[in-house]
Parts: C-alpha cells; structure tokens; sequence
C-alpha cells in the first residue's frame, strides 16, 4: 500500500523550538511512508527523555516507557511477535547510560530491531548535565569544572558488542536520515543509526560542523558502499589507507592521486576499517558504514521452535503430561 | 527381626554432593508413590558450588515423607537415615529421630573421611553418642566393587552406582518392589543400557544385602495405604509444577507462552523447564539481566503474547521498576517470585516467606498489584493457572509468589484435565469501538481493553507517564492522576477471588491458625496434632493475598485466639492488621532459612491455647 509521510503523524510536538528532534521526526515519518509497512504492523518503542517523547507523535502502536529499557522492551515486542516492524528510539544518556547493558545486548543477540541512538552529548529533559557522550572536559550543571571522564563513541560501543549495522546522519539533513532509516529497515538484524541532534538550550552548537549544509561539504563524507570515498566541495579530499588505520589527504598533494582513494566497503565482515571511518574527527563519516548480513535472533528463535516442533513427538499440554513418569491409583 | 506398620516413616538420604543422592531419593519417592503412598519430598542442597570432597559443607541431602494416608510436609525428623560418608553423619544426624535407623558406608569412614569431617577419634558412634545397636554399617563401597567386578567398568564408573545400593537396602528396608525403579532406570538410561544394568545390579544387591543380614536391624517398616484418589499421577516439583502452569495457561488462553528471565536460585529450574519445552511454542528468552527479564517479558506482552518473568527476591528488586510500568500501562504480566533468604544475597538455596511486603509494596507510587501464593509444590500448577488467568482477564502484573521449599520440594501430582479448567477470555478490544477507542476506556469491571499491534484502527501509545482518562494522551492534570489512581486501585479491588476457606473445627476452634504460601503443610500437619490430642483448632491459609478473600474479616474476627504463623518477622499480620480493622492476632515468626518444624508449631500452638 502506499502511504503518505501524513499517514505517520499523530499529534503536535512539544519539542523546544529548533530542536533536533523535530527535523528527525520528520524525516521518520517519511522514511516510513517510503518503506511501506502499514502503521499498525510498526511498534515505536522508546525510553524516556526528549527523544523519547517521538512515540506520541507517530500513529502507529507505541510505548513510550521507563528510562534505559527500551532495547529491552524492544526485544520481547520482536521475539514474541516477528511480525511486527520494531523500530526503538532511545537519546544518548538513555541508550548509552542507563541503557548502555541492553544496548549491547541487543545488538550482540541481532535482534531485528531499528536502534534509533539520537546523540546530543547531553541530558536535556533533566535540565543540562553531561551525558555519556559528551566530551573530556565538557562544562555542565553537573560538571561545572570540566568531566573528568572520557565518552562512549557509539560506532566503538555497536561494532565491541559485534553489530552488524551502524549508520550515521545529522537531524537536519533529510536526505541523509530517510536513506539510513530506510537502510536500517532493510538490514536484518539489529540496526544502529547515530544521528547527530542539536539542543538549542543546553547544548547549542555540538555538531556545528556538520549541522547546515555548508558545513557537511567542508567537514562530512557522504559513505557509500562500492565508491571511492572522496569529499570536500569539490571532492578534492579522499580516504586513504595508512599503516594500519585510515586518513583523509587532498588530492594532488603529497603525491596522492584518486587512484589511492579506498573504496567502501559496508558489506566487509571484518569491521576494522568501518571502525576507523566511524572515527574520523574530520571529515565526520556519514550514511551506511557498516552493513553486514547475519543470522537474526529472533528468525533463530522462530526456526528452532519449528525445528523442535518437528523433532518431538508432543504438541499440546496434554501430550507433555504424558512424557513423564506416570502411575495410576486404582 | 519385626515388621512394624507404621502411618508414615520419614527417610533421608545423605551424602557427598556427588553421590547421587538426589537421585536415589527420587527413585524410592517414586517407587512408593507408585503402590499409592501420599510422598512429600525435600532436597536440601549444599549453597557451595563445588564444595571440597568428604568436607561438611559439601553434603547433599534429600528427604522423603511416605505416608499411608495424607502427608503435608518432608518430615520434622527422619525414622532412616542413610549417611554415605562421614561428613553426611556428622551434618545430618541432627536430622534423625531417637530410635532412627542409620545406615552407613563403613568404607568411607576411614582416617581420612573422619578427619575431613572433623571427628577428634576413630570411635565416631561414640563421639556422636549413637547407639550401635541401630547402625546398620555395610562395607558398601566394596560391596560395589564386587558386584561389578566382572562389569568391565572402571572403578570411577563402578562408584558412582554407591547411590543404588544404599536405595535397595532403603528398599528392603521398606518392603518395597523393585520393578519399578528398574522400570525408572531403564527409561532414565535408555541411551546408556550398560548403565542402566549396573545400576540395576547394584539395586539388588542392596536389597539382597538387607534381606540376607537382616538379623542386624531391628525392624521393617510397612506402609499401607489408605484414602486412595485413584487415578494417574506423576511426581512434580514446585518449579516443575509451575512451569507447567504456565504452558496450561497459554494453551487454554490460545497464547503464545514468553517467558524472559535470568538465572537466579532457586528459581531457574523454571527457566530450564520452558526451554525444553519448544515443541509447544514456548519462546525464553535469557536475558542481560532482570531488568530486561522483566522488561522484554512486558514487551512481548504489549505484542500479545502471555508474557511471564521469573525471579527470587533479589531479582524483584531489580524487576520493580518494569513491573511498575505495567501496572500504569496495565497490560497482562506474571512475575514469578520463588521466595529465598534474604537481604540481599542472604541464603540462596534456603527458603523464607520475606517477600510478602515487597510483592504488595516494593514500587514508587500508587502501584496496586495482585499477589497469589502457591500452598504446596502441586498447589504451584493451580496458583500459576490461576496468575496468568487473573494477569490476562484484567490486564494487570499478577505476582505469584513460592519458596526454595515449594519449589525444590515435590509431591505427586494426580494428571490435570484442561478440559475441566476455567477458560481464559482477555478483554480484546471489540472491533466496533473501532474509530471511538481510548486505550483506557474500561470495560464493566473497571479493565481497560486490549488492543494487540497488529489490528488496524486501533493503533495507540502506552507509557510509563500519567495519561487522561479519556483520551488516553500525557497528563497531569491533578483531577485526572486522581481519578486514574483510584480507577487503577478499583480496578485490582474488583478482582474476584475465592472465599478463605477455614480446615478443622471451623466451628468451634479455640485457636484459629493463619498462615499463606508454602507453609501449609507444616499448619495442617501441626493443626492435625493438636486435634489429635484433643484441642479444638482451626487453619485459614491464604493464596489469594491481594485482592484478599472476601470474607477475610469474618473468618479472622470468628475465633477467641487467632495465631499468623509465617517465616519472616509478621508481614502477613502486617497486612492483614492493615486491611482487618482491631484485627490484633498472635504471630509466630521464624526466619530461619529452613521449613518449620511441627513440633515446635504445636509446643507454641498450644502454649498460647493455654494461656
């Protein structure tokens, strides 16, 4: 059936104005409609925190939840019920802080679930603190001298607990997160989107290198799988490979030529080369970096029913009774 | 040499944690179940995991109650102990009556053995001031080796049979025949037949054993058997009993059964039982913790399924916040709590009824959750049936409660027949709502309906955050939380359960006995006692514990003396005070991480009768 990005929406957003999350909704809502599956096949299951407000405004089965269990939550919904299109949006101090064990556990398990991680570096709806992705040093409510910590990078966290899908957009770039959106639902298994999100108040300006469009010529690369990886505005900059890790050059320069440039590769099971794209500081990798197909969880679960079910000879409660030792009192 | 009959003889097996002596106890329960003896059984585990070999803390015992009539509990104290090793005397002759029957290895009562169980002599008897008189002390371990000599099997292999030739002496003992425990064995063994014949040997030779040295015991025990139920029975575990609840629950709901859990003693047989279970559809999922336990079984049922979780205390703890949210969401759940000491990690494989408080009350907010507690191991099958039907039917968690002691403990089970349950209708939403629908518009009984993804038109959004009444959106309008808090409570209040039935002189009692959960037998058994010898005494025992029965107050305000007997420090008096107004009872409270002993019930029962 064809559907309408109309079709997805339910309600008026409550967002603070030019927050991050509204451009993302949007772009779920047509991301959506574009993908096909009827809102009442699709579950949005969230946690609890800006981001996790985005369930209200979808008009398909939802849960907005407790804090940190929406992979979790997210995991039964799928198991018990396949059918169902799973999509899970979590913030950063939701999925990587409270949530950070089910996160990993979701994509260890690849439990065919679309991991929506929007990624602010900090903790809005509490008010302003640091969160688990905010940088070494970063000035809070909570941290008014500087954190003393070092943050999660998600892409490490996803690709340590084996994921097999991780891709990256900016809220407010459309394109770019309807085609991740759109990737992460073709992607069987469990699917990780970083989009990077501004909040105006707490945290304005965290990815202004990569917020306008302006800003991604100079500073992003667009990955695609089975193209040279080259960017700038005028892609005269291009990854190349050195040593043992990855690094962007310009071309003509130092002697490289496009000849040196990588190809990406998202389909390559050995994530080593993703992980180093996924880390890059300058250009800020974006799109599909790691896409690789592996048995899901729950198609698992399903099949091994199946193969049991033909494997034994007892189907109902009362053929299970009597596989046991059994006497009779006369 | 004299055969005594006897009402019902109390056995335990005793040994290394690698003697099989779960096994053997097993065995000869089933061996006596099967001519119609009532059985109740107690294994009773070492908390070690691997404890050293012949040490103290590495025994393992088992504890079977075989009765001509009804029997309700193990046993306060054995008639026949079997000890396999020194150790096993040393730590269970405290479980053996006066005049017990002892039956020992004298093999593995050497220097060693008696050193690693810290006996100061060789004259071990003496040191525990047993009467020798009583011991029936056989070479067994070379009993063994010579009965398998011509085997093949080298001696680890051979050793490891000890456990049956302790059962056929058990079993002379008790006169009992052996064709079914080698029935038990073949099927046990049927991929290993040279196995299962050793062990078969061995079995014999132990009767042979007893029968041809007879003139060293004192007697033979006889149990008849009266009050028959006829019909088919098997031998089930509390855990067992549960699980199999659960599966019963689902069919008759027309459910897929998901169970999400963590490992945790000693409630994981559970999980282990369900896993098996795959040809009937169930799905477990072992998750990263309790939290997700709890956390995807909600999820599972939002996507509608019968969604259950299972847990101990310490698990609850960690589960609460999920169980809380499906408490505002109200949307079916049972959470399994088999009860264990606490706080904290407390005494894993022991049992204690202290989560009663934290079942009704453990949650922020106004959070009314049912409570149901199973009675006895079979009693487990009814009380999950009966959780899953209450969780589904008005859209609530349930939680239902049993104990290390109920469920490692098992009974014989007589076959349930589905047919003649209860039929189990969740309030789906009707589709003629369809265009109108709220998702906490009520049906007549104060439940919201159930819209399960998958139905169009009925799309909508649970949550963890105060919604309207109406609309079903986010609200805190101070009216609004009011109302749904109530509604909320109303709701759980409405929820029928059975009238507290009163067992006894429930006439004319002078003391009226109250318990709940797994200590009903122990109060029956005590209450028996006490009429035996002439008192008027009465037991009420809960199952239903939220909402409580009807006619709680009545039955509670009946009697000159009421006594709440419960294995924690008085929260079901708590309770009962809270809900019963002037309701001032005697309580009794052991906390003391094993079964009470009915001896003790009756000594306090009746001091307070006679004060």
């Amino acid at each position: 059936m064809a559907y309408t990005q109309n079709d997805f929406k339910k309600g008026q957003p409550r967002w603070c104005p030019g927050c991050g999350d509204h451009f993302f909704l949007a772009s779920l809502h047509k991301a959506m409609a574009e993908i096909g599956v009827d809102p009442w096949n699709t579950a949005v299951i969230s946690g609890i925190g800006c981001s996790s407000r985005l369930p209200h405004y979808m008009a398909t089965y939802g849960m907005n939840t407790i804090h940190g269990r929406a992979a979790a939550i997210a995991t039964g919904a799928k198991v018990a019920n396949p059918d169902l299109t799973v999509w899970q949006v979590s913030g950063d101090g939701d999925g990587l802080a409270i949530g950070g064990n089910h996160f990993i556990h979701a994509n260890r398990r690849n439990i065919n679930l679309n991991m929506i991680l929007l990624n602010n570096r900090i903790y809005g709806l509490t008010k302003g603190q640091y969160s688990p992705t905010s940088p070494r040093g970063f000035v809070s409510k909570s941290s008014p001298y500087g954190t003393v910590e070092d943050p999660f990078r998600p892409a490490e966290l996803c690709f340590g607990a084996r994921g097999h899908f991780f891709a990256r957009a900016v809220a407010t770039d459309a394109p770019g997160t309807v085609e991740v959106l759109k990737a992460a639902y073709e992607h069987k298994g469990a699917s990780v989107c970083e989009i990077l999100q501004n909040c105006v108040i707490f945290n304005n300006g965290t990815h202004d290198a990569v917020y306008d469009k302006a800003g991604r010529a100079k500073n992003a690369i667009y990955l695609k799988h089975g193209e040279k990886m080259l960017f700038g505005e005028n892609n005269e900059y291009g990854i190349v490979q050195e040593g043992f890790s990855v690094k962007a050059v310009k071309l003509g320069e130092d002697g490289y030529t496009e000849a040196d440039v990588l190809v990406h590769d998202a389909k390559c099971e050995d994530n080593t080369l993703q992980l180093k794209l996924a880390e890059m500081e300058w250009p800020v990798a974006l799109g599909v970096i790691r896409d690789v197909e592996a048995p899901t969880y729950d198609d698992c679960v399903t099949a091994q029913i199946e193969e049991v079910k033909a494997q034994k000879k007892y189907h109902n409660f009362a053929e299970l009774l009597e596989t046991n030792d059994i006497w009779e009192v006369k | 040499m004299e055969i005594k009959e006897k009402d019902s003889v109390v056995v335990r097996f005793s040994g290394d944690s690698g003697d099989g002596m779960q096994l053997a106890g097993n065995i000869f329960s089933t061996v006596s179940a099967t001519v119609g003896n009532s059985i109740s059984t107690f294994p009773d585990y070492p908390a070690d995991i691997r404890a050293p070999q012949g040490s103290l803390t590495g025994v393992s015992g088992f504890q079977v109650h075989i009765g001509a009539g009804q029997v309700f509990t193990p046993g306060d104290q054995c008639d026949v102990l079997v000890a396999m090793n020194a150790a096993a005397l040393k730590t269970q002759y405290k479980f053996a009556k006066p005049d017990a029957a002892i039956i020992i290895d004298t093999d593995s009562f050497g220097p060693k053995d008696l050193e690693k169980a810290q006996f100061k002599t060789e004259d071990y008897l003496g040191e525990m001031n047993i009467d020798p008189d009583r011991v029936i002390a056989c070479p067994l371990t070379t009993m063994v080796k010579d009965c398998l000599a011509d085997s093949g099997m080298d001696v680890k292999s051979m050793l490891k049979c000890r456990n049956m030739f302790a059962l056929g002496l058990v079993c002379w003992l008790f006169d009992r025949d052996l064709d079914v425990a080698f029935n038990f064995l073949k099927e046990k063994f049927a991929k290993k037949p040279g196995i299962a014949e050793a062990n078969i040997k061995v079995i014999q030779a132990g009767y042979d054993y007893g029968h041809n040295t007879h003139s060293s015991v004192a007697n033979v025990y006889r149990i008849e058997t009266k009050n028959k139920v006829p019909g088919r029975y098997m031998d089930i575990t509390g855990n067992k009993a549960t699980a199999y609840g659960f599966i019963a629950a689902a069919e008759k709901a027309g459910l897929k059964l998901y169970l999400g859990s963590y490992p945790i003693t000693p409630a994981t047989d559970v999980l282990h039982e369900l896993s098996k279970h795959k040809s009937l559809g169930v799905t477990t999922v072992q998750c990263e913790d309790e939290i997700a336990g709890c956390a995807s079984s909600l999820g599972a049922s939002f996507a509608g399924a019968l969604a259950v979780t299972s847990t101990s205390g310490p698990g609850i703890c960690l589960k609460s916040e999920a169980m809380n949210l499906a408490v505002i969401m109200e949307l079916p759940l049972v959470v399994l709590d088999v009860q264990r000491g606490g706080p904290a990690t407390g005494l894993p494989t022991k049992s204690e009824q202290t989560d009663l408080l934290q079942a009704l009350f453990g949650r922020n907010g106004e959070s009314p959750m049912p409570v149901i507690a199973a009675a006895s191991p079979t009693d487990c099958f009814e009380a999950a049936y009966a959780a899953c039907k209450m969780a589904l039917e008005h859209m609530t968690p349930v939680i239902l409660m049993t104990d290390a002691y109920v469920a490692n403990g098992s009974g014989a089970f007589k076959l349930p027949n589905l047919a003649e349950y209860p039929s189990i209708n969740p309030p789906y939403v009707p589709e003629e709502l369809k265009g109108t629908w709220t998702p906490y518009l009520r049906a007549e009984n104060g439940t919201r309906y159930w819209a399960v993804p998958g139905r169009q038109g009925f799309e909508h959004i649970l949550g963890g955050l105060e919604k309207d009444d109406k609309t079903g959106a986010i609200s805190t309008n101070p009216e609004n939380h009011d109302l749904m808090t109530r509604k909320r409570q109303a709701k759980i209040d409405a929820i029928p359960v059975p009238d507290l039935e009163v067992l006894g002189d429930k006439d004319d009692a002078d003391l009226l006995i109250v318990g709940f959960g797994g200590t009903f037998g122990h109060l029956h058994a005590a209450m028996d006692e006490m009429r035996a010898a002439g008192k008027k005494v009465a037991l009420a025992h809960f199952k239903f514990i939220n909402p409580l029965p009807k006619n709680t107050a009545e039955v509670l305000k009946k009697y000159p003396k009421v006594v709440v007997a419960e294995q924690n420090m008085g929260q079901l008096a708590g309770w009962l005070r809270m809900k019963v107004d002037g309701f001032v009872p005697a309580q009794f409270n052991q906390v003391k991480g094993q079964p009470f002993v009915v001896a003790e019930l009756v000594e306090n029962f009746t001091q307070l009768l006679n004060k």
